[in-house]
């Protein structure tokens, strides 16, 4: 049977998948952004099968107001990355350190 | 039975899903893979009885932050190509870490045992005759209201970052001042002159 494992170990692959993501797309900051999506993701399975097999509803109480927290990043990453766009041409994120503000 | 099978059906496809959006040569195909992804995680939620999560999943991640992951990478005309090029360098030792912090999560969750838990310690136990959405909205419409408010607060102020951050005044464009308009009165555009005849206006 199915048990609260299951979904963890489910969890903690995506979350490492998210990592990997990170470390092996450096210069490309989109996918740096969906990397960070899918380990948000893996923090939201986490959270609900303990809620699920605890039967205690804060669980996903908590795992909406993640949800929140992941769209505004979504959006305010994005916008970030657009205005760089706009100035540098590029988004390889590895000159960013010459961003002035 | 078919609990197992569409768990492990679930979870196979969000894992590879998940693999392929950081693999992908081209970040509109890692866009889509992280929407199938999204929508396998939606599936557990759904066999976890979550069936609130899950639909906030595919409104909010499917329907909006995945929209607008493709917007821009639509959008910015970028060469993907070059900022694949350390990829093959990175990848030891991106998978090295990876590897590590997945053992040691494995090993943490092997190891684990929480104890007894005192299920009468629970904030909000779940009532068997009322569904989760209803469940949910109680909850969250009484003890929580003002998390709620402040969830509410941090989109708001997502929302205006963004437009502030990407809002900018493009020149040569003429636009509409209606302040302007109203100020304007008839001596400052009307003036009459007695016109002599065979002389062109002076404006």
């Amino acid at each position: 049977m199915i048990g609260l494992q299951h979904y963890m170990v489910v969890g903690a692959i995506l979350f490492v998948m998210g990592v990997l993501g990170i470390f092996i797309n450096r210069k490309n900051v989109i996918i740096i952004l969906m990397a960070i999506e899918l380990i948000l993701l893996s923090v939201n399975i986490n959270l609900v099968a303990f809620s699920a097999f605890l039967g205690d509803l804060v669980g996903q109480v908590f795992s909406m107001f993640v949800l929140t927290v992941a769209a505004g990043e979504a959006a305010i990453g994005l916008a970030i990355l657009v205005i760089y766009f706009r100035g540098r041409g590029t988004i390889a994120v590895d000159d960013v350190n010459r961003m002035k503000g | 039975m078919i609990h197992v099978l569409a768990f492990y059906l679930f979870a196979i496809l969000v894992v590879s899903s998940g693999a392929l959006t950081i693999l992908s040569r081209n970040p509109v195909h890692s866009v889509l893979w992280l929407i199938l992804a999204f929508f396998n995680a939606a599936g557990l939620m759904i066999l976890l009885g979550a069936e609130f999560i899950a639909m906030l999943l595919v409104i909010v991640y499917v329907g909006a932050v995945a929209v607008l992951f493709l917007f821009v990478v639509m959008m910015l005309d970028i060469d993907f190509a070059e900022l694949r090029a350390g990829f093959v360098s990175y990848l030891p030792f991106g998978l090295l870490i990876a590897f590590v912090l997945l053992a040691e999560i494995v090993l943490g969750i092997g190891l684990w045992s929480a104890g007894p838990i005192e299920l009468a310690q629970r904030a909000a136990p779940t009532a068997p005759d009322v569904s989760n959405i209803k469940a949910i909205g109680t909850l969250l419409y009484t003890r929580y209201i003002f998390l709620f408010e402040a969830a509410g607060i941090v989109l708001l102020v997502a929302m205006i970052g963004a437009i502030v951050l990407t809002h900018r005044a493009r020149g040569g464009v003429k636009g509409q001042n209606i302040a302007k308009q109203n100020r304007r009165r008839p001596q400052d555009a009307v003036r009459n002159i007695n016109q002599p005849i065979g002389q062109g206006v002076e404006l």
